[in-house]
């Protein structure tokens, strides 16, 4: 661990707060400046994280509330880098595609956009778990206000639905940390939040049962998980584009994230016990959401359902606890953060020019946007699971690990291979081919450029996907150490 | 020359990816001189490998190309394999492949989208290489699913007609799901084998339950028969026809169609550890060669005919591998290619000369308009119906006699073998009758006759080949083990031509248009049930398609959220309720409060 850079590591939650203070104010004064500042603080970010990385682990310690034994930890190794690039490649994204959408309060948006951006590697980096619980709260709000001030036309109503699920299971949460600290009081005679003590502590099988459960509610709704999932279509179809980017591409990972670092190591056994209820569950997530997926007529709507079931292989994988499936979670997460958000974007791009996510109104589109067509083909192929693009690896080694461990979960979660192509095509077609309903301006070269970046992504990661998984190698092989141990 | 093997696939994916970048800014020219220029060199190149790769006494030799899934104890590379199986089909892929582009560069050129078709053209025999050449069943699957790919998009390529949309749905669908089937299989033979890579399966010595290698094995039939368009997953391969003529000849005749028998090629030593499979293979086969040739006599349209005879001729491939006869199966695989191809093409021409016209009762009489073109499709039908010394009567004869001896197919799939010889006569011969004979059912000008020499200078080779190709001797001694001839009583061998010339028999005196009456499609119960496909398509319909949609019109509003929404209408209730509560009147709040009171005191008298 190399201690020097604490002050550093620091910076990639402040910076971030403090950028977005300026954005906000020299909006203000000029206007368009708030765009550029955001970008270059979140290029910069983006650079600072890789130059962290290219050191190696690190953490940071500072006490903040000594009474409760509460620390300001955080923790930097591969796969919280993993997680942090990915999220700073789509905020840029989501800067990207709102340059011109948002009209309105355009710095507060900024600021808002760059607060989440901040709570979101909040919970990444967090090593303490009241520090999580506070980015988990932070990451919710500025979300919230962007469904509420950017949204669509039915904004107040999902965000108060985003705002209460999330509140509602992470008050469980809250619960459940108390617990876990109190917890180490009696069993060590002091208080701890720590990520990193709380392992060492042995249940007795119900209160590990209990505990998991407050954790696993509130992560199995950010997930999210059917079924309590529903406030997802309507969060994801109503947020302006950026914040659907957001959402689909890094929020709903920190789900998956809290899965890996708090429940699968703090309570194996209990793990182990629940695993055949949440394997149930994330298959029935897999057939679900694609089955939603196809009864969807808005395009948001229908990229939201899929995203459903696409986290249902995230489930399936991480209770399955076994390493080709761990692997396999890891490549959908960042995967599915890619091609969700790609296809979010161009919902965006979309709803610009002809005011409308109803796939009934569009139709034939090829025919006077031929490279919007193109690229929203290469990102529906890549969501059904191409071979050769990023999605595929993380279903194919989802399965392969799975298998061995649920066969029958396992072939019915591969029937999902049949629906993501049915809702696929079924978004493709009608939107793109057929007649031609109605005539849009093709993708400006901006747009084309940070489209083709993620195909370019979509397909890196397809063939060399051991990038992903070196990075997350340590993390997965000390999950499979305590896996070892765990007796359900 | 053999490490030059990635540069084969590379060519075409190069050309599309060119094609595609410089989408619009070519012109017609430079689009044909790519996407056929690319063929070609990749053909050649082909040629030259396989000439080495003979020399060299047909050793099997590996390409790694790159370290690509780095599966926890199983890392598996992205590598080439090429043995006596792969050259064969890389031959074929190329060979007629190239083919197939000129003539198609020629049949497109005035399309306004002609670049984006050769976009799809090269990338699909990109995806078709990598199916054959990949070493490891992953990148089998990747050519695999982008063989499917690209089909769809050529099946919609005149993608503002409904039908066609929706006929590259039909085929994407159906024939994912046999690759879902497929898919499974791959999961089982991981968790068997442990490892994904096709040698490592095929020569595994390890011990494995015999009953998870028949579910495998079962699971990759399903992959075949999806690909291949055999029975129960086939009603794709008709609706296919919506796309362009050369499309129809390369994927949906002479190329992608026959993966599944590739497949069941390639992994034949895991089927012949399992007791039955094999002749599940040839009662699938079978019964697919006699059902479609039954369909292709019912059709009116000339493609249509020639999708169902695809099916039935790929059925007789199926039969033979059921009949261990795997190197007959690969064989009728290349001659079926050229002589389809072959076929394909010429009915692309006549189509084109009767201004997309494809109904073949809406033509006749061609044999004077169009005498070149009608000889190749003499020579095509002749090489279908396995006219002896004709390519495809070689390859069928092989097989047939296989199946007659085989102990996984026996006498009563050969009889059935015969049947099909017997429809494939029946339907040739009517097909060639009422299109090329009698009175012309068409006002086309003299001027339209000229023949187009780019599409005919394609078409030569592939004439050459259909009638001769049955003497190029394969050798698959290496991969399938020693050839063996069997030797049957003469009968058993000539009672398929038998049966032939009593089709062309039958076929003359039922079909013939004689000269004073037009020919006319006839309309009885059986035909229309024939015609529709044997009811395949209703049965999916009703059992599928209609209760997904039901599920998608009823639940679009995702009853889960209903649930939500009575919480939330609970709770809105309930503030209603206790809202007319506080109503600012002193006295309802007195009693209120002596009622609670009153109840929480004989609760208390109660419980004590």
């Amino acid at each position: 661990m190399v201690v020097v850079n604490m002050e550093l590591l620091s910076l990639l939650i402040f910076l971030p707060l403090l950028c977005g203070a300026v954005a906000w104010f020299a909006e203000k004064k000029l206007r368009g400046s708030g765009n550029w500042i955001t970008l270059f603080s979140l290029t910069g970010l983006l650079l600072l994280s890789f130059y962290l990385g290219s050191l190696g682990d690190s953490s940071l310690s500072w006490s903040w509330f000594a009474r409760f034994n509460i620390h300001f930890a955080l923790l930097f190794d591969g796969l919280a880098l993993l997680m942090v690039v990915l999220t700073l490649a789509l905020a840029i994204l989501a800067v990207a595609v709102s340059w011109r959408e948002i009209e309105q309060h355009r710095g507060f948006f900024h600021f808002n956009l760059l607060f989440s951006v901040a709570g979101i590697i909040g919970v990444f980096l967090a090593a303490d778990l009241f520090l999580f619980f506070v980015f988990w709260e932070v990451m919710l709000i500025p979300m919230t206000a962007l469904i509420l001030i950017w949204g669509h036309e039915k904004r107040r109503y999902a965000a108060i639905k985003f705002f209460i699920f999330t509140q509602a299971s992470s008050l469980l949460m809250l619960v459940a940390i108390i617990a876990l600290a109190l917890e180490h009081q009696t069993q060590t005679g002091f208080l701890s939040f720590s990520l990193a003590e709380l392992q060492i502590l042995g249940f007795a099988p119900k209160t590990e049962y209990w505990l998991m459960l407050g954790f696993f509610i509130a992560f199995a709704v950010k997930l999210p998980m059917v079924p309590l999932h529903s406030w997802l279509p309507d969060a994801h179809t109503q947020a302006p584009t950026a914040g659907s980017v957001l959402l689909a591409g890094i929020l709903l990972k920190t789900g998956a994230y809290g899965l890996i670092r708090i429940v699968l190591p703090l309570f194996p056994n209990a793990t182990m016990e629940f695993a055949p209820i949440a394997v149930t569950l994330g298959v029935l997530s897999i057939i679900y959401g694609a089955l939603m997926a196809y009864s969807q007529t808005d395009f948001k709507r229908l990229v939201a359902y899929s995203s459903i079931s696409h986290m249902g292989f995230v489930l399936l994988a991480l209770f399955s606890w076994q390493e080709v499936a761990l692997q396999g979670a890891i490549l959908t997460i960042v995967a599915h953060g890619i091609s969700s958000a790609a296809l979010f974007s161009m919902a965006g791009m979309i709803q610009h020019r002809i005011h409308s996510r109803e796939i009934g109104s569009m139709g034939g589109m090829w025919a006077s946007a031929p490279k919007m067509a193109t690229i929203t083909l290469i990102f529906v192929m890549a969501g059904i699971g191409m071979p050769g693009m990023a999605n595929f690896n993380g279903e194919l080694f989802t399965l392969l690990g799975s298998y061995q461990v649920f066969p029958t979960h396992t072939i019915i979660a591969a029937l999902g291979i049949i629906g993501s192509a049915v809702y696929g095509l079924h978004l493709f077609q009608r939107a793109f081919q057929g007649p031609t309903n109605i005539d849009i301006s093709d993708l400006r070269m901006r747009e084309l450029v940070y489209t083709s970046l993620l195909v370019v992504a979509l397909f890196y990661f397809g063939l060399q996907p051991h990038i992903i998984l070196d990075l997350s190698a340590d993390t997965l092989s000390s999950l499979l150490s305590i896996a070892k141990e765990a007796k359900p | 020359m053999q490490d030059w093997l990635f540069v084969v696939p590379l060519l075409p994916l190069t050309s599309a990816i060119t094609l595609l970048l410089f989408a619009g800014r070519l012109s017609p020219i430079m689009v044909a001189m790519l996407g056929v220029g690319s063929m070609g060199l990749a053909a050649l190149l082909t040629l030259a490998i396989g000439l080495e790769f003979f020399a060299n006494d047909a050793v099997a030799y590996q390409q790694v190309l790159f370290n690509w899934l780095p599966i926890a104890g199983a890392s598996l590379n992205a590598g080439l394999h090429l043995d006596q199986l792969s050259i064969v089909m890389m031959g074929v892929i190329t060979g007629v492949g190239w083919m197939i582009h000129w003539y198609a560069a020629a049949y497109m050129y005035t399309d306004k989208d002609v670049q984006r078709f050769f976009v799809y053209m090269n990338l699909f025999v990109f995806a078709m290489l990598m199916l054959v050449l990949g070493d490891s069943l992953i990148l089998l699957y990747l050519g695999w699913e982008g063989v499917g790919l690209c089909s769809f998009l050529l099946i919609g390529f005149w993608q503002h007609e409904p039908n066609n949309v929706a006929a590259a749905k039909k085929a994407f669908i159906v024939t994912r799901v046999g690759d879902t089937a497929m898919m499974l299989g791959l999961l089982i033979l991981f968790s068997e084998f442990g490892s994904l890579h096709i040698n490592t399966i095929v020569t595994s010595s390890l011990v494995v339950d015999p009953s998870n290698l028949w579910l495998a094995c079962i699971l990759l039939v399903g992959g075949a028969v999806g690909k291949s368009a055999q029975l129960p997953l086939q009603t794709w391969l008709p609706d296919a026809m919506a796309g362009p003529t050369p499309v129809s000849a390369l994927i949906h005749a002479a190329t992608m169609v026959t993966a599944g028998v590739y497949l069941i090629a390639r992994m034949h030593p895991l089927f012949l550890q399992v007791e039955g499979i094999l002749n599940i293979v040839a009662w699938i086969g079978a019964l697919t060669l006699v059902l479609a040739g039954l369909a292709a006599l019912a059709q009116s349209d000339i493609k249509r005919i020639l999708a169902y005879s695809t099916m039935s001729q790929i059925g007789y491939m199926f039969l033979g591998l059921g009949a261990l006869a795997f190197d007959g199966a690969i064989f009728h695989l290349m001659t079926h290619a050229f002589f389809k191809a072959l076929l394909f093409l010429t009915a692309g021409s006549i189509i084109l000369k009767m201004h997309h016209q494809q109904d073949i009762f809406k033509m006749g009489g061609l044999f004077r308009s169009l005498p070149m073109t009608s000889t190749f499709l003499l020579i095509g039908l002749l090489a279908l119906v396995a006219f002896p010394g004709s390519s495809g009567f070689f390859s069928k004869e092989a097989i047939l006699v296989a199946t007659y001896e085989a102990h996984t197919a026996g006498p009563l799939l050969w009889w059935m073998g015969v049947l099909g010889a017997f429809l494939t006569s029946l339907y040739s011969f009517r097909l060639l009758f009422i299109v090329c004979f009698g009175p012309a059912n068409h006002h086309l000008e003299e001027g339209d006759y000229a023949p187009s020499s780019q599409l005919v200078v394609a078409l030569l080779p592939l004439v050459t080949l259909a009638a001769l190709g049955g003497f190029i001797s394969l050798d698959f001694s290496q991969v399938f083990g020693p050839a063996t001839h069997p030797h049957l009583p003469l009968w058993i061998e000539w009672m398929p031509v038998a049966v032939a010339v009593v089709g062309f028999a039958l076929a003359w005196v039922f079909y013939f248009p004689r000269s004073n009456l037009h020919s006319q499609p006839s309309h009885g119960a059986l035909q229309n049930f024939c015609r529709d496909g044997l009811g395949f398509d209703w049965l999916y319909d009703w059992v599928f398609t209609k209760p997904l949609q039901l599920f998608a019109r009823v639940n679009k509003s995702d009853v889960v959220d209903h649930f939500y929404h009575f919480v939330g209408w609970f709770n809105f209730s309930l503030n209603e309720v206790l809202v007319i509560s506080q109503n600012g009147k002193v006295r309802w709040y007195l009693y209120g409060t002596l009622a609670g009171c009153a109840l929480m005191l004989g609760g208390l008298v109660w419980w004590s």
